[in-house]
């Protein structure tokens, strides 16, 4: 008996239900039900994965057909033709399909044939452009002198290459870096070692207003006031580039790596700057050579999460980059990266289509990298508190 | 000289200049100074932003000009205005916080109340709330298109409604508003978290020693204490999501709208989307700057003000949590 008391001293049992214990089926619903709600973080993140993919799936199978010349198939064949081929061929809806009789069916057989002659006859005409191959590698397209690397959905051939965009992407994502984390990681040092408690509570959350600038109104910022300014200055040629982007991105994460930072630094416990202080080590010291060095996985994970919403950051770079896809490693190039590609072009691509199917793709990669520096950061900064609480 | 080793040779602090030269370190000066420097490059730029959008859009920012109609030219300064963008984005974000509350509290209770902070229940929620809070906004716009719009929408078309036309298979306010919700569930998260976290643990055992159940404590005693934090929440996420443009750009913001939404299945016209409109469809940039200034400063007036609201809240909260004594 003494042992069964202390058994339901620790769960909750079923329903509620316990013998000595008053019934509270109540209790027991309220906190499965709550249990389960809480659940539905999990299942957001896991949603997102699966519809983004889902639209993808195609083309990381290799299943989608952009091949630009119709193949015909003559209007009396269409008896020998399935169903499910006749849908493909006319590119309709199962549910039109149905809808239709055999006249239109024909009708439309008929139409399909007029625009097979209408349709571009090169040899590039012939080429699915949305395999891994075209995506991926450079092609020598008719007219071009040399294989290129090119992103032009939007012509009678639609070439799918994703490499400008990705390294755009990648090109403003470090000229944000470069400029957010040491001003960031400085101010963090600043705030959490040398200004006063008082200065302090203000600093904070001044620094965080920062972060309640939308990124609409950051875009907007770069792209009348910083691109005229920064032209003046560095009389670089086009005026909307990677390095404006860059500056205006790097102003959109400087709160997230700087309250990341900052805490991290704040979470070193005190009596590792008092014991510097006591040797005789001036506050810089301090905060240079003990406090850091204590902080530096969380110093990390900050770089690593401002890096993960500098790629996913879409108004910023859609209005400020110049959105030209080529390739150039060069900053003051006009640049075009995904995040800014999906929202350009996702509302003219047809429902369904290649198009719309591989910015798909650039979304499920998108999520796939900021999914993984999450993740990293994460676990660095959870090791870190782990350690700092462990040595108190 | 030597400070470095004050350990080995011991020399006692002499009278003013000597004491005060030793105490002087020029690159501890510089390096501190240049942190001083970086944190007021911060202010000052946060400060020049805020300046100039204000300096530029006050003299736009009229009475006219928020309460014109629907109907007026869109690109004309002197007939321009935003009313129905400010209807639209104040309908989203109503919508979306009826969507997002109740979700973000709950999780928030599961976590501080009922959970083991070691169970393996607790590590995975904590990290997808986390991971949500630093997906793309733009991959929340495809999620709302692939998910709400596709799947959900076109579902209640074709097997409930069966109906030809797509009627809940399109942008909607609807699905913009649960497409932010989804995207501020960290936020509401996050905030309420910190409230539950800041209510003294003695105020529990006193209710559940005087026999309340564990449910009854939670609804009597630690919600009404954690309001203020709930509320800093709601303001909040209410705050991020009026700026935000990119998940609406598939999942309901319309170009132009002759009317206001009258249904869950309209689309909206919308402040952020709109500052996107002026910025890049405008016919004569140069004309029209005065009426982009005027939409970007009440955007701004809108976020800001709701976060400055909410550290407010918070700041009055944590002073009456210290005077508690925790």
């Amino acid at each position: 008996m003494a042992t069964n008391t202390t058994d339901s001293k620790r769960s909750v049992g079923w329903m509620g239900l316990h013998r000595g214990h008053k019934a509270r089926p109540m209790e027991w619903l309220a906190e499965k039900f709550i249990f389960l709600v809480s659940l539905s973080a999990i299942l957001m993140v896991f949603l997102i994965f699966i519809f983004v993919l889902r639209e993808a799936l195609p083309v990381f199978l290799g299943q989608t057909d952009s091949t630009a010349a119709i193949k015909a198939v003559p209007v009396e064949k269409m008896d020998t033709m399935s169903d499910a081929e006749l849908i493909e061929y006319l590119a309709v809806t199962p549910s039109e399909f149905k809808a239709m009789d055999k006249e239109t069916i024909k009708i439309l057989m008929e139409v399909r044939l007029e625009s097979e002659k209408e349709s571009p006859t090169d040899k590039d005409a012939g080429i699915n452009t949305a395999s891994w191959t075209y995506l991926l590698l450079p092609y020598q397209w008719t007219g071009y002198e040399k294989p290129e690397y090119i992103w032009q959905p939007i012509s009678q051939i639609h070439k799918y290459n994703i490499i400008p965009l990705i390294i755009g992407s990648l090109k403003t994502t470090i000229v944000a870096l470069l400029f957010a984390v040491p001003v960031s990681l400085g101010a963090a040092i600043y705030v959490s070692q040398m200004a006063s408690p008082k200065l302090k509570e203000w600093l904070k959350p001044t620094i965080e207003l920062l972060a309640g600038i939308p990124s609409v109104v950051m875009g907007f910022f770069a792209l009348i006031v910083m691109a005229t300014v920064f032209k003046a200055v560095f009389n670089y040629e086009s005026r909307l580039n990677a390095f404006v982007a860059g500056i205006a991105l790097g102003l959109a994460i400087i709160p997230v790596v700087f309250s990341i930072a900052e805490d991290a630094l704040t979470s070193v416990p005190r009596s590792y700057t008092q014991a510097a202080l006591a040797l005789g080590s001036s506050r810089w010291q301090a905060a240079w050579q003990i406090v850091l060095p204590a902080a530096l996985p969380g110093v990390f994970a900050a770089v690593v999460l401002g890096f993960g919403r500098a790629i996913g950051e879409t108004m910023i770079v859609l209005l400020a980059s110049g959105n030209a896809s080529i390739v150039s490693w060069s900053f003051f190039d006009s640049t075009r990266t995904m995040t800014a590609t999906i929202a350009a072009e996702l509302a003219e691509a047809v429902f369904g289509g290649h198009h719309y199917r591989i910015l798909f793709m650039l979304g499920t990669i998108l999520f796939v990298v900021t999914f993984l520096s999450n993740l990293a950061g994460d676990l660095i900064i959870h090791k870190l508190k782990h350690k700092l609480e462990g040595k108190r | 000289m030597d400070t470095q080793t004050p350990m080995l040779k011991f020399t006692p602090p002499q009278e003013g200049k000597d004491f005060k030269a030793r105490s002087f370190d020029f690159w501890s000066f510089f390096f501190s100074g240049l942190t001083g420097l970086a944190t007021l490059l911060i202010l000052a730029i946060l400060a020049v932003i805020l300046l100039n959008i204000t300096i530029h859009g006050a003299p736009g920012l009229s009475w006219r000009f928020l309460t014109a109609g629907a109907d007026k030219e869109m690109f004309n300064v002197d007939t321009a205005g935003v009313l129905p963008m400010i209807v639209g984005t104040s309908i989203r974000v109503i919508l979306m916080t009826i969507f997002v509350i109740p979700i973000g509290v709950i999780t928030a209770i599961y976590l501080t109340e009922y959970a083991h902070n070691t169970s393996i229940w607790t590590r995975i929620i904590r990290g997808a709330v986390n991971n949500l809070a630093g997906v793309p906004s733009i991959v929340f716009g495809l999620f709302g298109l692939g998910f709400f719009i596709a799947f959900v929408g076109t579902g209640i078309d074709e097997n409930i409604l069966k109906s030809p036309e797509p009627l809940w298979g399109k942008p909607a306010i609807l699905w913009a508003s649960m497409t932010l919700a989804v995207m501020t569930l960290p936020v509401v998260i996050v905030a309420t978290e910190e409230s539950l976290k800041a209510i003294p643990q003695g105020l529990r055992e006193a209710s559940l020693a005087l026999g309340a159940t564990k449910l009854e404590t939670i609804m009597k005693i630690v919600l009404p204490q954690a309001l203020p934090g709930i509320l800093t929440g709601g303001i909040l996420s209410v705050s991020r999501a009026a700026g935000e443009v990119a998940p609406i750009l598939f999942t309901g913001a319309a170009y132009s709208m002759k009317d206001y939404p009258h249904a869950l299945t309209d689309q909206f016209m919308d402040l952020g989307y709109h500052v996107f409109i002026l910025c890049t469809q405008s016919p004569n940039i140069e004309q029209t700057r005065p009426i982009l200034y005027a939409t970007v400063l009440a955007l701004l007036i809108l976020t800001f003000a709701l976060n400055i609201v909410a550290i407010l809240v918070r700041a009055q909260m944590r002073r009456k949590m210290r005077l508690l004594g925790h």
